[in-house]
């Protein structure tokens, strides 16, 4: 009975779906706990869900707010894929993050007089190198030192954090705070390198555009020159791309350094596309990029590991994380509860990603049997007499 | 820079640096044993959170400092639970599953405490216990044998660890597993049943490690740990997966931390220049790892899920 059902809908709808259902399945999973999170804090879940959609995609200014939040999660995801698709687990996007916009901010401070036209393609440049920085280290202690990635980019956010401590509270603090208020942020950053604003009286910069150009161009990398594919083969398998010929140590430093660069301009445009054009630090990472380095993963898993579906992907999580302010004026529920369930949706994605293998396995085995049904007993006799042979 | 060099700076920094090692230790031997049977955790600090908001609200209601500590090592116990569903039963990739459950764990606390407490309520914890006769030593007493008895646990669990891994049946199995699950469980070892019981032990003594966190600072905030749970990982490779090694290295992290915080009561750094110290350990530890990834391997089967095939 079973397999008839199985056989019937692989006919239907064929392997390529039930992979797609996976990250949908885990979402709702995520959202029926906290559904379950909601009702034992007594709070009604569907007011409170009701709410956080209505903030996130309700009407035009919500959805560019939402555009605005998914920004930094769009640029990290694309990052993370390329990181991910060369098997190079990069858990640095906070530190290059930073980086970037470390590098970025001491860009406008020295060129601040250039006309817009060029300053603002230069800061953004700016937030390039120095992720691409942040990220070429550890590929390159990974790939010459044989460091282990996870622990190098975890140490180097750790760095990144004091570094841009330091220099905003000491060399690039405004010196207005320095005699008076003592607050750890730059100046008003020059207004030729603002983030133009799209038209259409909404808060969104051109910073959009860049993101999701970055994530075509990244597509294109991956798929459409021979670094993405060596990326993509080293990913597969380091040991049969050695033995290929293939520069496996440099096309991991290379991933990573892409990698880096992508997170570094998702730090830049955080602060030239800021409400107060300032670098502003609380003293930790999270205060600057809002987890964004650490939910970037999130982002990009749910799309599968590919730039041009992290786009919508990353629309979506940014919509719950604006959306969690308006659930929790509605509901009198922290927000914090959505950087809880994204947790949840990654631990369900990886955990289901070997269900995923295994339903489509299943799956294509049931089509298989379907349509070779009518040899099956033919080859059934075969096996038997191979088998008979080889015993004897 | 001689105003440091004094007898009572040095008292400071060796029993602070002990005090602030803690935590470390206790996370970072939990994650020795769960990386020796092959299991990468990199939830530690999600953990820790949800172990140290548990003690924190335990305490606050119950008054009960001991109360409060089992809570935390309970609520560790949970999540190793689910952690050993996922790695072992599921087979997911370790790090990434590890990040979910940090994530989880940064954002569930923070919702139960705003949700539950609000506002940061100072609560008491363990007093100091005095070592009898030692304590009264002068200087020595103040510096080793003057701190809460959590610290003194945590500095026994080094030589039980080293114990269990190294002198028992159970932890010739972790090493095993860790090394090569194939031949364990042909030899018939369950690699799934070592497993949980290590990826058991390493989430509750991180669970432990951040109620003693709570208790010790009697306080709880949003982000409480702050990335100490992902330098507790660091220092398992930094100790090159001994337990004094990872023992060495969280004195060294205490012990730097508390000489800056010495350099800043004595207004030798500025509150910028302290950053730059701050990034010392980190730095340190990098350096750490490309010298033992040159000379000792770590556990063969790291991070790689056991599939016993049909």
């Amino acid at each position: 009975m079973g397999r008839w059902l199985r056989e019937r809908l692989a006919h239907v709808t064929g392997s390529q779906l039930a992979g797609l259902l996976v990250p949908v399945v885990a979402v709702l999973a995520a959202f029926l706990i906290g559904a379950m999170m909601l009702l034992a804090l007594g709070a009604n879940p569907l007011e409170g869900y009701q709410a956080l959609f209505e903030g996130a995609f309700g009407d035009i200014d919500a959805l560019a707010d939402t555009a605005l939040k998914s920004m930094p999660l769009l640029l990290v995801g694309v990052g993370i894929c390329i990181a991910f698709r060369a098997s190079v687990i990069n858990i640095g996007g906070e530190g290059q993050m930073i980086a970037g916009a470390i590098v970025s901010t001491l860009v406008a401070l020295g060129c601040g007089d250039l006309p817009r036209l060029i300053l603002v393609p230069l800061v953004l440049i700016g937030g390039l190198v120095g992720g691409a920085i942040w990220g070429a280290i550890p590929g390159a202690l990974k790939a010459y030192s044989g460091v282990n990635e996870i622990l190098s980019t975890i140490m180097l956010n750790i760095v990144a954090v004091q570094l841009m401590n330091f220099l905003l509270r000491d060399l690039i603090m405004d010196p207005y705070e320095k005699d008076h208020g003592r607050l750890p942020q730059t100046q008003r950053l020059s207004e030729n390198s603002d983030l133009p604003l799209l038209p259409g009286g909404t808060r969104l910069h051109i910073g959009i555009l860049v993101a999701v150009g970055m994530a075509g161009l990244a597509y294109v990398l991956l798929w459409r020159t021979s670094l993405g594919y060596r990326i993509r083969a080293v990913g597969h398998s380091g040991a049969a791309s050695r033995y290929a010929g293939m520069p496996v140590k440099r096309t991991i430093v290379a991933a990573l350094t892409f990698s880096g660069a992508m997170c570094g301009l998702a730090g830049a445009i955080l602060v030239f596309g800021s409400e107060s054009h300032r670098f502003v630090t609380d003293g930790s990472s999270v205060g600057f990029t809002g987890s964004a380095g650490f939910n970037g993963i999130v982002t990009a898993l749910f799309g599968g590991l590919h730039p041009l579906w992290t786009i919508p992907s990353s629309f979506f999580f940014g919509g719950l994380q604006f959306g969690a302010n308006a659930m929790q004026r509605a509901v009198q529920v922290p927000a914090a509860l959505i950087v809880g369930l994204n947790g949840l949706v990654v631990v369900f994605v990886v955990s289901s990603d070997r269900m995923r293998r295994a339903v489509s396995e299943s799956w294509g085995q049931g089509r298989e049997i379907a349509s070779e049904r009518s040899q099956q007993r033919d080859s059934d006799q075969t096996q038997v007499e191979t088998r008979e042979e080889a015993g004897s | 820079m001689s105003d440091f060099f004094t007898m009572a700076s040095l008292v400071f920094v060796v029993g602070s640096g002990i005090r602030l090692a803690t935590p470390f230790l206790l996370a970072g031997l939990g994650e020795t044993i769960g990386q020796r049977s092959g299991v990468l955790n990199l939830g530690v600090d999600g953990v820790m959170l949800l172990g140290a908001f548990g003690a924190y609200w335990t305490i606050l209601e119950t008054r009960s400092p001991v109360a409060g500590i089992l809570v935390g090592i309970a609520v560790g116990l949970a999540m190793g639970l689910v952690y050993g569903v996922i790695t072992v039963t599921m087979r997911a990739e370790q790090g990434i599953s590890g990040i979910g459950i940090f994530l989880f764990g940064l954002g569930i606390s923070d919702l139960l405490f705003q949700k539950k407490v609000g506002t940061p309520i100072p609560i008491r914890g363990f007093g100091d216990l005095h070592v009898p006769v030692l304590a009264d030593i002068p200087k020595v007493g103040e510096m080793f044998f003057q701190h809460s008895v959590l610290v003194y646990v945590a500095f026994l669990l080094v030589p039980a660890v080293a114990f269990l891994l190294n002198r028992t049946t159970f932890g010739l199995n972790v090493r095993a597993v860790g090394e090569n699950p194939a031949a364990a469980d042909s030899l018939g070892v369950s690699v799934a049943r070592v497993r949980y019981t290590t990826i058991l032990l390493a989430n509750g003594l991180a669970g432990l490690a951040g109620a003693v966190l709570a208790a010790e600072l009697g306080i709880f905030q949003q982000n409480l740990t702050n990335g100490q749970g992902f330098i507790a990982i660091a220092l398992v490779y930094f100790g090159a997966w001994r337990p004094v090694g990872v023992m060495g290295g969280a004195l060294l992290f205490g012990m730097v931390s508390a000489t800056v915080l010495q350099w800043k009561t004595l207004g030798l750094v500025s509150g910028a220049a302290s950053s730059l110290t701050a990034m010392a350990p980190a730095v340190l530890t990098i350096l750490a790892l490309v010298v033992i990834s040159r000379t000792v391997g770590q556990p063969s089967a790291l991070t790689r899920p056991f599939d016993r095939g049909h």
